[in-house]
């Protein structure tokens, strides 16, 4: 099943003149991880924005669950079904205490008290954060807020999680900690993760990869066939994984190697049975 | 040092003080100021004094984080009571001298009634969680939404400027650093030179600030904030037979200190 | 161009109070002039606290900083000094540009230092130049720029003090991999042709065993690992128990020797990765 559905979508930002999304289409099946990568400036942040409808399309459509983000009736619908976990911590914790940011999304939507608690719980423990839950978020590791911003989206209880670039500020503890998270998320609760990155390495656990470059999708597959096209990938100022930039520099030495194996063990064992 | 400002700070705990309803506490802390500013002799002073302990004690505050927070405030502290002991006429303490007996005792009344003040203030704050403050706010000032006073917009602004005092602390405190580190000098020169010197810490605080509230705002959105309608709360309010005790304490202390007005005590 | 020697450095964050904390404990190091050092740790390791006392930010709870063999805090005009001899970048330095135009910006620092007009003009041009940023973006706001464009500016004003040693505190965070590799690259050629100590605190192991000479590792205020990238990631285990990654390179190294594929010499780029596979295939076909 489409959840996320992008038909032809042109974005400007106001009192600009380059268009910042040039025609994408764009499907997202129902229980997928995907990623998206792409340097600074190619679009990537602003499609992300039009999946909870902080921006609408300047032309096109995007939508949510069948509903057009653009309907300004069905807002609060669009963004209960999608949660959005942004770059900066800091500026998504609304609250003192970790519970009561938790809390924040339900009580907007009117939910009642002892259901808030029920799900202000569960999703404290969901992200690993339950006995932090009285805790000041200031005194928290970026990893540990950003569990928290994850757990504040999570009591809306949203089919589809949107996460913009959201380990940027971490460490590289921190960032383990979000994207295990996050994988957890998509593999034992079914939940749609879509996360936008610039670091390949967290693309590897993904169902698929879309890559995007000025304002446009340059490709979209499964992360190990994405790589494997390492001249692109170059081409577009990324880097792919060590693994496949090996394989493919020994590929050019004449061992043909296939550029499938992501994963260090994987890649060892490639290269151990080719040489034993 | 900017990270030892102790206000708004909130130190979670389960004594009585922290269990009682934050609206009970804010009409406490009402009547407790209204009690200070009646209480005229040393009689009703000691019995102010002696209900600030009493609470301090139920709620194992220590006092020296009442005191550690009485700090940044030391300075009016000082000059008030300096004001009064010079500018206060009546019997000189010794011939000739300026200080006066009455002088001394309106220095040490008006230091006296201060710091109960702030300590007053502190143990609400300490004890109350700003959400808990804001929100019993809200409802108390909830009559005043008839007259189209935005309470609910003002509560909610509170309790973000609270919530991101520490943060923009912190920094502040790495701002200074990384302009030290240019050779910015915020210690030397004069008055006005020091007042240019914050510049290069104060432009980049306020740009952050506006990056944040944009940030913050787009991030309440996408959580579903539209506004006070329509809202409920998890931690519900509801005042329990320990309030109406709390309640009825406050105002037998406040009849208490009028009393001792009254008969001139 | 000075060389840093640390003694017994100890930090306390406030000392005698209930939150008294030690960040650093008896750190003894001598950095020599020119050198290129990383300086790895986790979140908490110390290693921010270490370099805030290189410039005298921080001020030792007991041990001593020497530049060129001179106390930075024998008093306050030795800790002013070393601010222009030792020049340090924090991580997001892009947050602490305040004035109108960029070329104001970069200039804060050498009017702090009272030059003449003409030097001042010189020191900004010189260290715009070794970022990459364009004259035309001078008279531009540095508000208005692209993050990794402010980002540039903002080492640029610390270039243009002229330090004998340049310490970045995680100069590529959040950028992504062009904008890292052009920042690194920026920072390898100011050292090439100034003769400049750099410092570069990193999360990044990868760009970490290419650009530095020499490794020093923090964990828990201490310093675990003190070597050439070669001898530090000769113990990948140590690495991975103080909770740091090991290169990428070393990791592949690695699974490829517990598969018995004979790999020689010390592995942690990817020159040298590849160039070992190659051997060991060749060496296996004879």
């Amino acid at each position: 099943m489409t959840v996320i559905q992008f038909e032809q979508v042109h974005f400007t930002y106001p009192g600009e003149e380059h268009e910042s999304l040039c025609g994408v289409d764009l499907q997202i099946e129902a229980g997928t991880f995907v990623a998206v990568l792409g340097h600074n400036g190619s679009g990537k942040s602003t499609l992300a924005k039009h999946m909870n409808a902080i921006l609408t399309p300047t032309e096109g459509r995007v939508l949510v669950r069948g509903v057009d983000t653009a309907d300004e009736e069905r807002l609060l619908d669009v963004r209960r079904s999608v949660g959005m976990v942004f770059q900066n911590p800091d500026n998504q914790i609304v609250a003192n205490v970790v519970e009561d940011d938790v809390a924040f999304a339900p009580e907007n939507l009117g939910v009642a008290p002892e259901e808030i608690r029920r799900r202000v719980d569960e999703a404290l423990e969901t992200v690993g954060m339950s006995e932090f839950k009285q805790h000041a978020p200031h005194l928290l590791s970026g990893g540990q807020k950003q569990r928290v911003a994850i757990a504040g989206v999570l009591a809306m209880q949203p089919e589809i999680i949107v996460l913009d670039e959201p380990t940027a500020m971490l460490d590289p503890q921190g960032r383990r900690e979000v994207i295990s998270t996050v994988t957890r998320l998509c593999r034992e609760k079914g939940m749609t993760v879509v996360l936008i990155t610039h670091h390949m390495d967290e693309c590897i656990g993904a169902d698929r990869l879309v890559v995007m470059s000025n304002g446009r999708i340059v490709a979209d597959g499964a992360p190990a066939e994405v790589f494997s096209r390492v001249e692109l990938m170059e081409q577009e100022g990324l880097t792919v994984p060590e693994t496949t930039r090996l394989l493919y520099d020994l590929n050019a030495e004449g061992l043909a190697l296939p550029l499938t194996a992501l994963e260090i063990d994987a890649c060892a064992e490639l290269i151990a049975e080719k040489i034993r | 040092m900017l990270k030892d400002i102790t206000l708004g700070q909130f130190f979670p705990g389960d004594t009585l003080v922290h269990r009682l309803d934050a609206r009970t506490k804010l009409i406490w802390l009402l009547l407790y100021i209204v009690a200070l500013f009646q209480a005229k002799s040393w009689w009703s002073y000691g019995l102010v004094i002696a209900v600030t302990v009493l609470c301090m004690a139920v709620s194992r505050i220590s006092p020296k984080n009442i005191f550690k927070g009485l700090k940044p405030m030391l300075f009016i502290i000082v000059l008030t009571g300096l004001l009064n002991i010079f500018y206060t006429t009546g019997t000189p303490i010794l011939p000739g001298w300026i200080v006066t007996w009455e002088g001394i005792g309106r220095a040490v009344a008006m230091i006296l009634r201060i710091t109960l003040l702030i300590a007053g203030t502190f143990l609400l704050t300490y004890t109350t969680s700003p959400i808990a403050l804001t929100d019993g706010l809200e409802k108390l000032l909830t009559p005043l939404k008839k007259l189209h006073v935005p309470v609910h917009e003002m509560t909610i602004m509170m309790s973000m400027a609270l919530r991101f005092i520490p943060t923009l602390i912190e920094e502040t405190d790495k701002i200074m650093s990384a302009q030290k580190a240019r050779g910015a000098d915020f210690e030397t020169g004069r008055l006005i030179d020091r007042a240019r010197a914050l510049l290069p810490i104060l432009v980049p605080l306020f740009v952050s600030a506006f990056r944040r509230a944009d940030e913050l705002a787009v991030a309440m959105e996408s959580r579903c904030y539209h506004g006070g309608e329509g809202r409920t709360r998890m931690k519900q309010m509801k005042l329990q037979s320990i309030d109406y005790l709390a309640l009825i304490f406050g105002l037998v202390f406040l009849a208490a200190v009028i009393v001792l007005r009254h008969f001139g005590l | 161009m000075p060389e840093l020697r640390i003694e017994a450095l100890t930090h306390v964050y406030s000392a005698g109070t209930p939150f008294q904390k030690t960040a650093i404990e008896n750190i003894d190091l001598t950095i020599p002039q020119g050198q290129m050092v990383g300086l790895l740790g986790h979140t908490g390791s110390g290693k921010s606290t270490f370099i805030q006392h290189l410039n005298a930010l921080l001020q030792p709870s007991s041990g001593r900083v020497l530049c060129d063999g001179k106390d930075i805090n024998a008093d306050k005009y030795s800790r002013r000094d070393v601010k222009w001899q030792v020049g340090l970048v924090f991580q997001y330095p892009e947050y602490q540009l305040f004035e109108e135009t960029v070329y104001k910006d970069i200039a804060f620092g050498p009017k702090n230092h009272k030059l003449s007009d003409k030097e001042i003009d010189e020191r900004v041009r010189e260290a715009a130049h070794f970022v990459g940023v364009d004259e035309a973006l001078f008279e531009r706001s540095p508000l208005e720029l692209s993050g990794g464009q402010k980002r540039r500016v903002a080492i640029a004003g610390v270039i243009a003090m002229r330090p004998g040693v340049l310490i970045l505190d995680e100069p590529t965070a959040g950028l992504d991999p062009a904008g890292c590799r052009q920042i690194l690259d920026n920072i390898m050629d100011y050292r090439e042709k100034t003769g400049s100590t750099v410092i570069l605190v990193s999360h990044n192991m990868d760009d970490a065993a290419r650009l530095a000479e020499r490794l020093i590792v923090f964990d828990h205020g201490h310093v675990a690992m003190d070597g050439t990238p070669e001898q530090v990631f000769a113990e990948p285990e140590k690495l991975v128990s103080i909770g740091l990654n090991v290169p990428q390179p070393s990791a592949i190294a690695m699974a490829l020797r517990q598969r018995g594929v004979p790999l020689e010499g010390s592995i942690y780029t990817h020159g040298q990765l590849l160039r070992a596979v190659l051997r060991a295939k060749e060496a296996s076909a004879c």
